[in-house]
């Protein structure tokens, strides 16, 4: 808990890394000033895209201790606003699994890399973010701990398997390398709470290590302070549990 | 996002986006997020003028009543057009 006569400091910048196959793509990366050595978190921005949320959230996450990193993923789909670009990618159904996973991965070694990363490193997602955090746990090994926020489309009907997302998240349940804590609104639509009875029935049968919270009167993307879906009690509290579950995998241990 | 529910049209048009008009050439329509309107998911028309950057872009969202209603009006405008016989694409004559 921060205390009142506490040193605090932090460094934010936009910074180039390398993404899947090597490809050089533009990220935001947030962290304490101090030799650490401090744990890590990757958070994966939303479909509407690479935005202000979640450069407050990547700074969200070095205030409370985290070398923090947000990719740009959809750096390869041009730039100018974070609307137009988001705009264009949902039109183009969105973007490849595979990329993602390698932006990610890409992500994860850059802070292993660093001399005042710890060598635990999380993954934070919500919306669109959330699914690939959740598919970025399961394919990919060296992820400590994952925050699914609201994953759309961890379920997916056989029928929406399109060549960019092949295969349905919640088919790779089986190989999910690490604890993960789901947040979760009864009122939303995608993912319904049937489908997070679909993603918690799975994540039973294979005997990992999860914690769902989900929450009455919330609904799709209640995190969001700047859009009608914010509700704040409920975000206060599942700020509060996502922080102490990454408290519990990240810095404990 | 989380429905990837989109179709894209290939079209010809011109857009005005701040003071200038621009050519259109794709019509993007969606039905997911939209970015300012109050609701979960709209229907969402970008157009798009791809070859010309992200930022070349009319955007609307709507609701689903105000979507079937511009879908009904529009057809409407044009059955009336087509009665009146006036329904062709006819350049505009070049001024001397």
């Amino acid at each position: 808990m921060y205390q009142t006569n506490q040193y605090e400091g932090m460094i934010a910048e936009t910074i180039t890394m390398q993404g899947h196959k090597g490809e050089a793509i533009n990220a935001y990366v947030a962290r304490p000033l101090g030799s650490g050595p401090f744990p890590a978190m990757v958070t994966i921005h939303h479909a509407p895209g690479w935005d202000e949320w979640y450069r407050e959230c990547t700074r969200k996450f070095a205030h409370h201790g985290y070398v923090t990193i947000s990719p740009n993923l959809y750096f390869r789909d041009g730039h100018g606003t974070p609307e137009d670009v988001g705009a264009k990618v949902r039109a183009g159904g969105g973007i490849p699994d595979e990329q993602v996973l390698g932006d990610l991965d890409g992500a994860n070694k850059l802070l292993r890399s660093l001399p005042y990363v710890s060598g635990k490193v999380g993954v934070f997602g919500t919306c669109s973010g959330g699914r690939h955090g959740f598919l970025a746990a399961c394919r990919l090994k060296n992820f400590d701990a994952l925050v699914e926020c609201w994953g759309g489309r961890v379920v997916m009907p056989k029928e929406d398997l399109t060549p960019k997302q092949p295969v349905a998240p919640i088919d790779y349940t089986k190989d999910l390398s690490c604890p993960m804590i789901g947040i979760f609104g009864n009122d939303d639509k995608s993912p319904s709470p049937e489908q997070v009875n679909l993603h918690e029935a799975e994540l039973k049968k294979h005997g990992k290590n999860y914690q769902f919270h989900r929450y009455d009167g919330a609904g799709h993307g209640f995190f969001y302070y700047d859009r009608p879906a914010y509700r704040q009690e409920q975000a206060v509290d599942g700020w509060k549990k996502v922080l102490a579950f990454c408290e519990k995998n990240l810095k404990q241990g | 996002m989380c429905t990837m529910i989109a179709h894209q049209a290939k079209i010809e048009g011109r857009g005005k986006s701040g003071q200038d008009w621009f050519e259109v050439r794709e019509a993007n329509v969606s039905y997911d997020h939209p970015y300012d309107l109050p609701l979960e998911h709209a229907l969402n028309i970008d157009f798009v003028n791809e070859a010309a950057g992200p930022g070349a872009r009319v955007a609307v969202e709507l609701s689903i009543e105000a979507a079937r209603k511009l879908v009904q009006t529009i057809e409407v405008v044009l059955a009336q057009a087509e009665q009146r016989g006036v329904l062709e694409d006819l350049p505009q004559a070049v001024s001397r």
